[in-house]
């Protein structure tokens, strides 16, 4: 058993970042994550593993720090919240044409513009339908407890290099502000410069005498090979769709009605089925892990298995529902409930919405 | 045994602290805790809220509305929370500055008159000790063995000698708690 810590969200995924073997993490800081860069600069890692730590000018010099560390093999880590990570998708969508590992958090907050520091969950369309220009996915995990915060960056960081992408962690102001109860992973060693040369060929680390030139770059102005180079991108993308579905079920065995929520709306949702519950109504939590890659097939097994509804739960104006609708394709009913701009629903409500657009309409 | 509280005041107070102490005290116990805090543009004067949750479950929701127990140290707060205490759970307020009593007849409630305590003890800051010690009286759940571990984990080592006072403070606070209506 590793070591148990009450640790803020922001924080536990800080630790963690040290605790991965990263090599570095790039950030400028911003409410409500800003805890990250503050964790990681009281907590000198540079001391405890030589990994870099550096408050950049902006985000997107950060994002460039980032792609230019992992270009050269390193374990890079940045964060930001909504507005800046706006800011930083030119870069990530010239990390997924370079193919480049990476693992980047958004601690969402309302918007749009400068919106409010509150939590929100209307990131969500920007996270999985690309964001930046091109034909790109990256991974999108979404933590809802601080243990996740934790483990997800690991998860995250073994994701990245595994497929050489971009991997997001997608939480929001509840995630990143709440303190619980954590377990953290034992101290991972960071790669010696050896190692990196001999497990990525890839990357950028110096040309020896009688080896091909490597280059990271998204530019190639052959379209022939582009397009090639895209078809490469979609079959990885449909790789990772196979294999990387991660998600959990709450109640589901017998629910004739399914909240699908994600990060801190799952954890609402979770209340509200116990709130059903007593009133005699079968309703069950389908909680989304990850979010690209969508669990269609679990929505579809839903259907088979003949639940009526199913309820998108999420702190915005209705982003992931129409995942869920083309998931469902007509084969049960699909609402969408949440508040947002910044307000955080409370089981109730969601209980009450449960029964007004699944039940009662 | 699950124990949803809301403590409530101005920020300076210590609301924030006192939910931390309580859920360190909750890890001790080898319980599920959650400190969900209102965050922003709280600062000394402003109001500032936090969600504490200590259960012998998984935690569902950090986010609630109702709440079993609400620690009340401000008129706004006062306001805002009076409403939330589940019916026939506590509302322990401190009536320094409390203009409009509670006036619910389904929750019990008690008075804590925190700030007149510390002050009479020398240090104002020990204020929410005071309110903490009146809380643990309620709900002996809370072991002061739990709570000195707790402040140890929570506090600077350069702190560590301001225990024994935080010590006296909550005993100070279950001496002082009195009852203001209780359900029959």
């Amino acid at each position: 058993m590793g070591e148990l810590k009450l640790m803020k969200g922001n924080e536990a995924m800080a630790e963690a970042a040290i605790r991965a073997g990263a090599d570095a993490y790039f950030g400028y800081p911003i409410t409500p994550q800003s805890e990250v860069i503050e964790y990681l600069m009281a907590e000198k890692p540079y001391e405890r593993t030589g990994m870099v730590v550096l408050q950049a000018e902006s985000e997107v010099a950060a994002i460039n720090m980032v792609y230019g560390a992992a270009g050269s093999g390193k374990r890079v880590m940045t964060s930001s919240s909504s507005p800046g990570v706006s800011l930083k998708q030119e870069g990530l969508s010239y990390i997924a044409g370079s193919e480049l590992p990476c693992v980047y958090a958004n601690v969402v907050r309302g918007g749009p513009g400068l919106g409010t520091i509150q939590p929100s969950q209307a990131d969500y369309f920007q996270s999985v339908k690309g964001g930046g220009h091109g034909d790109y996915k990256q991974i999108v995990l979404a933590p809802a407890s601080v243990q996740e915060m934790a483990d997800f960056v690991k998860l995250g960081f073994e994701l990245a290099f595994k497929y050489r992408i971009a991997v997001l962690i997608l939480s929001d102001g509840v995630i990143g502000q709440m303190m619980e109860k954590v377990e953290l992973f034992d101290q991972m060693p960071r790669l010696t410069d050896e190692e990196i040369k001999e497990k990525y060929p890839w990357a950028t680390t110096g040309k020896a005498k009688g080896t091909e030139r490597r280059i990271i770059t998204s530019l190639d102005l052959d379209s022939l090979k582009m397009e090639k180079h895209n078809h490469h991108l979609q079959a990885k993308y449909k790789l990772i769709a196979e294999n990387e579905v991660r998600f959990e079920l709450f109640n589901c065995e017998d629910a004739e009605y399914v909240f699908v929520a994600y990060g801190s709306s799952a954890r609402i949702a979770q209340k509200s089925v116990q709130l059903a519950r007593r009133k005699g109504i079968k309703v069950g939590l389908l909680r989304l892990i990850s979010l690209f890659p969508f669990p269609t097939k679990q929505i579809q097994a839903l259907c088979d298995q003949g639940v009526k509804g199913f309820l998108a739960v999420e702190m915005s104006a209705g982003q992931m529902v129409e995942d869920v609708q083309l998931a469902v394709n007509g084969r049960a009913k699909v609402d969408h409930y949440g508040r947002f701009g910044g307000i955080v629903h409370s089981p109730e409500e969601v209980e009450k919405a449960l029964e007004q657009k699944m039940i009662g309409g | 045994m699950t124990e949803e509280i809301i403590i409530a005041g101005f920020g300076g107070q210590g609301v924030l602290s006192m939910g931390k102490i309580l859920a360190y005290s909750g890890i001790m116990h080898d319980q599920e805790v959650s400190w969900m805090p209102s965050y922003g543009p709280e600062m000394r004067g402003g109001t500032a809220n936090v969600i504490v949750i200590l259960s012998d479950e998984r935690i569902s929701s950090p986010v609630l509305t109702i709440f079993d127990t609400a620690i009340i140290l401000n008129q706004q707060s006062m306001d805002k929370f009076e409403k939330s205490v589940r019916p026939g759970g506590i509302l322990l307020y401190d009536p320094n500055g409390i203009t409009h009593h509670p006036t619910r007849t389904d929750i019990n409630i008690y008075q804590i008159e925190g700030a007149q305590v510390a002050a009479d003890m020398g240090n104002t800051k020990i204020f929410n000790m005071v309110i903490l010690g009146a809380y643990m009286k309620l709900k002996p759940i809370v072991q002061m063995e739990y709570v000195i571990k707790g402040l140890k984990k929570s506090l600077p080592e350069r702190y560590h000698k301001l225990i024994p006072l935080n010590e006296d403070a909550i005993n100070m606070g279950m001496k002082h708690i009195k009852p203001y209506h209780i359900v029959s």
